[in-house]
């Protein structure tokens, strides 16, 4: 069984040895002239403005999460409603359980000033 | 489509339901106490109906979730636990300042799955209950914010136990990969079936050896234990009262069934690594413990010394004589070790103060074992019962950590695990010098120690200590029980 794994392991050998070569080339004969605009980072042609890693508020991160949390509520939604007639009351149930816990944490977050955004 | 019985998980959909209302009840309410005592009665009533099923037995959601006599002694110790949590947790998180409703919601969450946990028949449920279990606990681990220690145990528990799921992860893959099923008694027959074929075995030996590797790391056996002093010092005592105890039987309870049901065939295979991961956990435990200066790094090396205990029991899964008896002494520990830690945790609680800079966590706090000094002469009842804590972590009688030691040495010895049952002993005689000198900093010391005086903290060691000394000397009944649950196992 192993055997059959021989062909990607050759080819794992030869992309490395070929992307070591090529790498290698360059860094030994390729012309170097550093500057310090050719050191900056690269963002579309457009000269930075200040270090990259910029402080953000929190509140950003509380409204993504919350977010994705509902938006999962969203894509639950699709399949169930492809099978809806299916799965019929089972169904129906299973997907007003679902949504009241939801609804549980949406009162949880909106109740403790999540969703305020001063 | 097969009906759904749902009686089978009634507790656990209990206590869901009831989370899920304090939640909403507690953005209502001012007084958190009530919170409190709310989230107690819906463990009471989850334990009343889970004693009520004492005997029944069933399969339900397509064999994925079992109910039997092991998964309901492990579900009552669990609710227990949870119960003792809440009593540590109540005048706790007041004194302290960080009172807040989510902690009782959080903790039911994190007692639905470990009692998942223990009625898994499928490692798919193994690994949901594993993730319901650990979530609640990375946030109580983080819950004194903005406390930086317990900030960083939250952290690192939160970052460590993610690294150990993608092994548990893994290695279900690796199983379905070699039998293509992940329910507990289709691996067996798979597992039978391809016994003439080796390539799928040694698929099926990782995958089982990667689970070992997480569901270690939740026990906090060697080598996986590097989170567990710095994640229990910096955690709120009563949380890290709750996880040891709690994380540890759940971890237990799917190990013992994962491996014992599960990977029965793979026993020459993993028994070695047990013994030697039991063996290193012993003694790594027991030996860096005597270092420790602070009283909740010295019960983490314990409680990663007692893993290592446990895992004795574990460690003969594959021989079919000895292999009930073994486990049923597992159960037993477990208990033993659950009732003594929450009491050790309760004096702990008492002996610790507020005081100090909140956003350092330093200063004098009450958290050394020099602070125990003159507890002998101020507070006889609590330094007595400290005492009884202490002699049975060490196995000394009359207490329970006695009479489990006896019964898990007992069941190593049947399964001609010599050199374990030594290391087991020479371990305990070890540990016997960083437990006892507790007891001698508490009574040959002078100190003008402070305590608090609670009414819950006080019946939490006041009934540990008690319970302790009692089962102990009539300790037959709950072996019975241990033994009965099992029974139906294997």
């Amino acid at each position: 069984m192993l055997l059959e794994y021989i062909a990607i392991g050759v080819m794992i050998a030869l992309a490395t040895v070929i992307a070591v070569i090529a790498i290698g080339l360059g860094e030994l004969f390729g012309p170097k002239k550093r500057s310090s605009v050719k050191s900056e980072p690269y963002e579309s042609g457009i000269a930075p403005i200040g270090p990259g890693t910029r402080r953000m508020p929190v509140r950003f991160y509380l409204i993504a999460v919350l977010f994705i949390l509902f938006d999962i509520e969203v894509i639950f939604f699709l399949p169930w409603a492809v099978v809806f007639r299916q799965l019929g009351l089972f169904g129906l149930a299973e997907m007003a359980i679902f949504i009241v816990i939801l609804l549980i944490g949406y009162i949880y977050a909106w109740k403790k000033g999540a969703l305020e955004w001063e | 489509m097969p009906p759904l019985n749902f009686s089978i998980i009634l507790p656990l959909l209990v206590l869901t339901v009831w989370a899920c209302l304090l939640l909403l009840v507690d953005l209502f309410v001012k007084n958190k106490g009530i919170t409190a005592l709310l989230a107690a009665l819906g463990l009471a009533i989850s334990l009343g109906i889970t004693l009520s099923q004492v005997g029944a037995t069933g399969t339900s959601f397509n064999n994925m979730v079992v109910l039997d006599g092991f998964s309901t002694f492990v579900n009552a110790l669990l609710l227990v636990s949870g119960l003792f949590g809440i009593a540590l947790a109540y005048g706790y998180v007041k004194r302290m300042g960080i009172e807040r409703g989510e902690y009782y919601t959080l903790l039911l969450f994190s007692v639905v799955g470990m009692m998942l946990m223990a009625q898994a028949a499928d490692l798919i449920i193994v690994f949901l209950a594993l993730e319901m279990l650990s979530i609640p606990l990375y946030v109580l681990a983080a819950f004194a914010r903005p406390n930086v220690n317990s900030e960083e145990a939250g952290l690192k528990y939160f970052l460590l136990g993610a690294f150990s799921t993608g092994f548990v992860v893994y290695g279900i893959a690796l199983v379905f990969g070699a039998t293509r099923t992940t329910s507990l008694a289709g691996i067996v027959s798979a597992a039978n079936a391809a016994s003439s074929g080796t390539s799928s075995l040694l698929l099926l030996t990782i995958g089982s050896a990667l689970i070992l590797v997480g569901l270690g790391f939740k026990v906090a056996a060697v080598p996986f234990h590097m989170w567990t002093p710095d994640v229990y010092q910096g955690a709120p005592s009563a949380v890290t009262a709750f996880m040891a105890a709690g994380a540890k039987i759940a971890g237990f309870a799917a190990l013992l069934r994962v491996f014992s049901l599960a990977f029965p065939s793979l026993a020459s295979d993993i028994t070695p690594i047990i013994a030697v991961i039991s063996a290193l956990t012993m003694i790594v435990g027991n030996i860096i413990a005597i270092a420790q200066t602070n009283i909740k790094r010295l019960l983490a090396y314990s409680s990663i010394a007692h893993a290592g205990y446990i895992l004795m029991a574990f460690v003969p899964y594959g021989q079919k004589g000895v292999v009930a008896t073994s486990v049923a002494a597992g159960l037993f520990y477990l208990v033993s070790y659950a009732l003594t830690n929450f009491g050790a945790w309760a004096v702990v609680i008492a002996l610790e103060k507020a005081e100090g800079n909140p956003s350092t966590g330093s200063g004098q706090r009450g958290l050394e074992i020099a602070d125990y000094a003159g507890i002998g002469r101020k507070h006889p009842a609590l330094a007595a019962a400290m005492t009884v804590f202490m002699f049975s972590l060490t196995g000394i009688p009359p207490t329970l950590g006695f009479v489990g030691k006896f019964y898990l040495f007992r069941a190593a010895i049947a399964g001609q695990f010599y050199l374990l049952a030594v290391i087991g002993v020479l371990t305990s005689l070890i540990s016997a010098y960083y437990y006892l000198r507790v007891v001698v900093t508490m009574y040959m010391r002078e100190g003008e120690p402070e305590t608090t005086s609670e009414p819950w903290l006080n019946l939490t060691w006041g009934l540990a200590a008690v319970l302790t000394v009692i089962v102990s000397l009539v300790p037959a009944p709950l072996f019975d029980w241990a033994s009965q649950a099992v029974l139906k196992l294997f």
